[in-house]
């Protein structure tokens, strides 16, 4: 957690509630959320599968190209499923006016977009991850490379939901708003999108994969301290 | 604190407008002159280079438009932060300003590089890090002006647009490093771009001054687009009537010579 | 206190207002009029610290509400036109979830007490899609009923809100101001509250 607004806590919410709680109130609200409109979370899902099935089909069924392909394949389509479901992310809340009252409420911003985002992972990095094996056999892959596979998902979408709630933030009821935050925050993924199929590639070449996994791990503690920093400023900006 | 006081003086777009408007002139000028002794020593005077013959002499726009995509990105973020943190309305026109600049000399620098790759290693594009970090910095300054166009509030457009500037400036080691990473984990190309061994120093000259050229033209662009911006966005200031009014008046040089500055930037 | 200085807001080219200033004391109503457009809604933003103002500032007791943040956001409570309420929740979920972002934890029972209140009885456990406009509105203003905030600032509370509502919130108001709380409204619709010389005017129209 970002230290300053710890620092600022201590001082401001003095009364009942700490920060877990403001964290836990986003965190559970959204999760019940979803539960009560379940589609959109099959929807990501099934996206992220037809978009893997679509390459055998575009390239060809040879299984040795496909199974050196499937790295890459599988995390582009993880990518662009984290994506789609992130133009969602604010979306409501800002229409119903809900954001003006978590930008206004006494808590720090960020630690409410923290536990959105949280709630965000756990609906769509952790179902992408788990379905990523049957993927993986799909195109080949061997059980070990899987387990690398699941594993670099597991640290590289929790990097994407929090570096695409910036794009997501800054193009809240903007036109065009779902492709324009694909144009902002698809660069941005980049180097996770290199450590994470890169790790599969590299251990299936038999090279150890420690430092993609650290690597992975680094960005996901920079981001975890910078970014809801970040899009609550983007969220500040936008509401206004 | 004269000092303060003097970028405070500048930083209000009233007194900022009028020296602009000096500046772009100048800068124009120098743009254009070193421009064309810069071509005419890399085309006619700089010898051959051993290797590469005369394809070559591209690099005279090649390397320099790069440096200066990689340059106006970092001020252009710079100038972000300083209006987003300092809530400085100037700054965040003059990072809106240079983004379209930056943007071309990307453009340029992508365009020359694979002209430059076809004759050197038979390729107009390979997935060399350089190349495609910098296929991603175009990517961000996309992003940073198709932001900034689709948000109808100026004042958001412009605040917006800066953050993303300050991440993307953040993220832009990260991305060059992974490429990089990237690239030496897949096959190494044995011709990297850049590697050129001896320079003679006529053509390290020559690069110079194309650089300063390049240099002088952002410049000149930008602050016309500022010009423009600030007479966009200030056009019910009490200032911008009046300078309208004599103008219109064409009672003193100086405010013509503003208004057609003012004209040839909507141009 | 809270006092705004020299506030000036502009919306694209257009000045609404300038070198506004006045203050809200303790126990006190004000009453911002204004036609449509002439920037009822932006003032009530900006002194929220949702909108910043051109110029000007918004003072809280001796202090910019800029740098209070989060100290100064636990002393207000915003109404706007937007109810902040999720369609797919019930109401006391909604209420639960309204409080607890202000501060307040609500029990179960204090939940569907309030929005029997409100006057929702048998209808605290549907999702709050199927309830009328009016409905969600009192859902909505049920947070005001355990509101801890001592500024409450509500854009156009009585819009759509039938005569008892009405004055379910007239009461509300009055008890709120009894208690020391300070409050700014907007309302287009005469309501005793705001007749006669109970609240303060400000007119942004002259």
């Amino acid at each position: 957690m970002a230290e300053p607004t710890k620092h600022e806590s201590m001082k401001l919410c003095p009364k009942k509630l700490g920060l877990f709680t403001a964290f836990r109130l986003m965190l559970v609200r959204d999760l019940t959320l979803a539960m009560r409109r379940r589609t959109d979370v099959f929807t990501t899902l099934f996206f992220f599968i037809i978009a893997v099935t679509l390459f055998p089909l575009g390239v060809g069924p040879e299984m040795e190209l496909l199974r050196t392909m499937a790295p890459g394949v599988i995390w582009v389509a993880a990518l662009l499923a984290s994506m789609l479901s992130l133009s969602t992310l604010f979306a409501s809340d800002y229409e119903d006016g809900t954001l003006e009252q978590m930008v206004i409420a006494p808590y720090p911003l960020s630690v409410l977009v923290l536990g959105k985002l949280f709630a965000h992972w756990i609906l769509t990095g952790v179902p992408l991850a788990l379905l990523s094996p049957l993927l993986g056999m799909q195109l080949g892959l061997s059980t070990d490379a899987i387990q690398v596979l699941v594993i670099t998902l597991l640290l590289g979408t929790p990097v994407l939901s929090l570096i695409g709630s910036i794009g997501a933030a800054l193009t809240l009821g903007v036109r065009g708003g779902g492709v324009l935050l694909s144009l902002l925050v698809l660069p941005l993924f980049v180097p996770v999108l290199i450590f994470g199929s890169g790790a599969v590639e590299a251990f299936s070449a038999g090279i150890n994969i420690d430092g993609h996994l650290s690597l992975l791990g680094a960005f996901l503690i920079v981001s975890i301290v910078f970014a809801p920093l970040a899009t609550s400023v983007a969220l500040r900006i936008s509401v206004e | 604190m004269a000092n303060s006081r003097f970028w405070l003086y500048f930083s209000s777009p009233k007194t900022f407008y009028p020296f602009a408007g000096k500046l772009v002139p100048w800068c124009a000028g120098v743009a254009v002159v070193l421009t064309v002794i810069g071509l005419y020593l890399g085309l006619l005077v700089t010898p051959p280079d051993y290797r590469m013959g005369n394809s070559y002499r591209i690099i005279y726009i090649h390397v320099p438009a790069v440096w200066m995509s990689m340059l106006i990105y970092m001020v252009m973020a710079g100038w972000a932060a300083v209006g987003l943190i300092w809530n400085v309305k100037l700054a965040e026109m003059m990072a809106g300003a240079l983004a379209p600049t930056g943007a071309m000399f990307t453009f340029i620098g992508l365009w020359t590089g694979a002209l430059w790759g076809q004759p050197t290693w038979g390729t107009y594009w390979v997935w060399d890090a350089r190349l495609t970090t910098y296929l991603l910095l175009l990517f961000l300054y996309m992003g940073f002006i198709a932001l900034r166009s689709a948000i109808d509030d100026p004042r958001r457009a412009s605040k917006a647009s800066a953050l993303l500037a300050i991440v993307g400036a953040i993220n832009v080691p990260i991305i060059y490093f992974s490429v990089k990473w990237w690239n030496t984990l897949h096959q190494p190309f044995t011709v990297a771009p850049g590697q050129e061994s001896k320079i003679d120093p006529t053509m390290l000259w020559t690069m110079l001054i194309m650089v300063f050229a390049f240099w002088a033209y952002a410049i000149a662009v930008a602050l016309l687009r500022i010009r423009s911006e600030i007479l966009e966005r200030e056009k019910n200031a009490s200032w911008v009537a009046e300078l309208l009014d004599s103008s219109q008046d064409t009672s003193s040089e100086d405010n013509i010579a503003q208004e057609k500055s003012a004209q040839g930037d909507r141009a | 206190m809270l006092e705004a200085r020299n506030l000036e807001c502009t919306r694209g080219d257009h000045v609404l207002f300038n070198n506004l200033s006045f203050t809200l004391s303790a126990g006190e109503l004000v009453h911002l009029r204004g036609s449509n457009g002439s920037g009822k809604t932006s003032l009530l933003r900006i002194l929220c610290g949702l909108f910043m103002p051109t110029n000007g500032e918004v003072m809280w007791g001796k202090e910019n509400i800029n740098d209070l943040r989060e100290e100064y956001y636990q002393e207000i409570s915003y109404f706007g036109h937007l109810n902040a309420i999720k369609d797919e929740l019930t109401g006391i979920e909604n209420l639960k979830i309204s409080s607890k972002l202000a501060d307040i934890e609500l029990s179960e029972q204090q939940a569907l007490e309030s929005l029997e209140k409100m006057g929702l009885y048998g209808r605290e456990d549907l999702p709050t899609k199927f309830l009328s406009q009016g409905q969600k509105r009192r859902v909505a203003l049920a947070r005001l009923l355990f509101s801890e905030a001592k500024a409450w600032i509500l854009d156009e509370p009585f819009t759509a809100l039938d005569v008892a509502a009405v004055d379910l919130l007239q009461g509300l108001i009055t008890k709120h101001l009894e208690n020391g709380g300070m409050v700014i409204l907007t309302t287009h619709q005469d309501v005793a509250l705001t007749l006669g010389n109970k609240a303060r005017q400000i007119n942004l129209d002259s």
